[in-house]
């Protein structure tokens, strides 16, 4: 769902534009608490690793595909503010180097894939964390449900921003019917593909699952000054 | 990254529009973009004038119009909603090819596509006029956040290597009979996209411990800096900006 330009007027993605900055500012921030010195290494690697999930397609029907936003994928992975600056560091890469999203949709982008899908997954997420036993076992539904309702949200975020500035008359009942259909269907594979990655991942790694961190014992990293 | 590991959509050349400093480039890009959204739909003429101004860069830039024309297809599920938006939009009808269709939704589609395919080829003309590391290099000018761009700057560096793994990983799946596309296979996809990102982020960790052990303390003394006069690997004649 990368908006192109020319599909909200100038107003809307300047607004847009100006919520994704302050957004990313105070992820900006934020990661460095997540991350501390390897904000920039680990975050680079993750967003590269959200760039070569999205190039997974998965078929939705009318031999059309959707592929994977990531957002709470990237969340419940690597936190949800190194995981909304992943995110927006694949959008703007690929808006620049591969000319996928309008340059000055860059900012609706970074609130429709990024923060809406990150925000709405990692608060369903902690919250059903919260509620359920704390077993390794809930971490990949709680992560599944979370991207199952991204998804459509993004979709109704949409229809609202072509409500304000849409540049087509088109019945916005017959918008949010069809996004919220179209996108419902989406979000059942974006939450499968989420829920049997941090499945996988908490299998393998749990101690690198963000959202699980909480089940395990600290391990920080150490470094040892060696003798010259 | 070495010479000739240029991005996906680069086109190695040597015209002005290759040399002219990326900040400007990307500034005249987002002004460009947002003046053509900004024109009301009617105003044809400034359209076409767009498009003409468009087509001297790109002719000045000496990349092929048909090497930009085929990667325009990422505009293509665009196309088919703009191509859909006469039958869906309300509005007076009007007759075309003897089918009823909306009037104000035909406008719409049509200006949709124009918008659109100008704002694609335009930024497919920066991506093809400009190497990944000037791409950053005028992010940072341009005072985007040095995190942003040093983030930018590691995903830019380890796509290749990591988008080739996960390559091997699908070949080495398709050979044991597994579609990838199909949701039965959904768990052994997902297993390997697991994987993956265990391999990002332990290549993450040995990159950052790689780092420290070289003296890094959070911040990248780093060659992408213009005004730096640590060599960065590159042909001293590539960096103009």
């Amino acid at each position: 769902m990368h908006v192109p330009d020319g599909f909200l007027d100038a107003s809307t993605s300047i607004a847009t534009g100006a919520v994704a900055v302050a957004a990313v500012g105070v992820a900006l921030r934020k990661a460095r608490t997540e991350l501390d010195d390897r904000t920039a290494p680990m975050a680079g690697l993750v967003a590269t690793f959200v760039f070569a999930a999205q190039m997974l397609n998965f078929p939705v029907g009318a031999g059309t595909s959707g592929h994977l936003m990531g957002g709470a994928l990237a969340a419940v992975l690597v936190g949800p503010w190194t995981g909304l600056l992943c995110v927006s560091v694949v959008l703007l890469v690929q808006a620049l180097l591969m000319a996928d999203g309008g340059i000055t949709a860059l900012g609706t982008n970074v609130v429709l894939i990024g923060v809406v899908t990150v925000a709405v997954g990692w608060v369903v997420f902690r919250g059903l964390v919260a509620v359920l036993p704390k077993r390794a076992a809930t971490i990949a539904p709680a992560a599944a449900v979370g991207a199952l309702l991204g998804v459509p949200v993004a979709a109704g975020v949409f229809t609202g921003l072509f409500a304000v500035g849409g540049l087509a008359p088109v019945d916005l009942g017959d918008v949010l019917v069809a996004m919220l259909a179209w996108h419902t269907v989406i979000g059942v594979g974006e939450a499968v593909i989420t829920g049997l990655v941090v499945g996988s991942v908490v299998a393998a790694r749990p101690d690198l699952v963000h959202g699980a961190r909480h089940l395990l014992p600290a391990r920080p990293l150490e470094i040892r000054e060696v003798a010259a | 990254m070495g010479a000739g590991h240029g991005h996906l959509l680069h086109y190695h050349g040597h015209s002005p529009v290759h040399r002219a400093p990326a900040h400007l480039k990307l500034l005249a890009l987002v002004v460009f973009a947002l003046v053509v959204v900004a024109t009301p739909r009617s105003a044809w003429p400034a359209y076409a004038a767009y498009a003409v101004g468009l087509l001297a860069v790109v002719a000045l830039s000496r990349v092929p119009l048909g090497y930009l024309a085929r990667r325009m297809v990422v505009e293509v599920p665009f196309a088919v909603f703009a191509v859909l938006m006469p039958f869906v939009a309300t509005g007076p009808r009007t007759e075309v090819l003897g089918v009823a269709v909306s009037q104000p939704g035909l406008d719409a589609g049509l200006a949709l596509l124009v918008k659109g395919s100008l704002g694609v080829l335009a930024s497919l003309t920066l991506a093809a006029t400009t190497e990944a590391t000037d791409v950053l290099r005028g992010l940072r000018r341009l005072r985007v956040p040095e995190l942003v761009v040093q983030i930018a700057g590691f995903m830019v560096r380890y796509l290749e290597v990591v988008t080739g793994e996960m390559g091997r990983m699908l070949t080495a799946m398709r050979s044991r009979g597994c579609d990838p596309r199909s949701p039965r296979h959904w768990p052994t996809l997902a297993r390997s996209l697991g994987a993956l990102f265990v391999r990002s982020y332990e290549r993450g960790e040995r990159v950052h411990l790689a780092m420290v052990s070289r003296g890094y303390t959070g911040t990248l003394p780093t060659g992408l800096d213009p005004r730096s006069r640590v060599g960065e690997g590159r042909a001293p004649g590539a960096r103009v900006a």
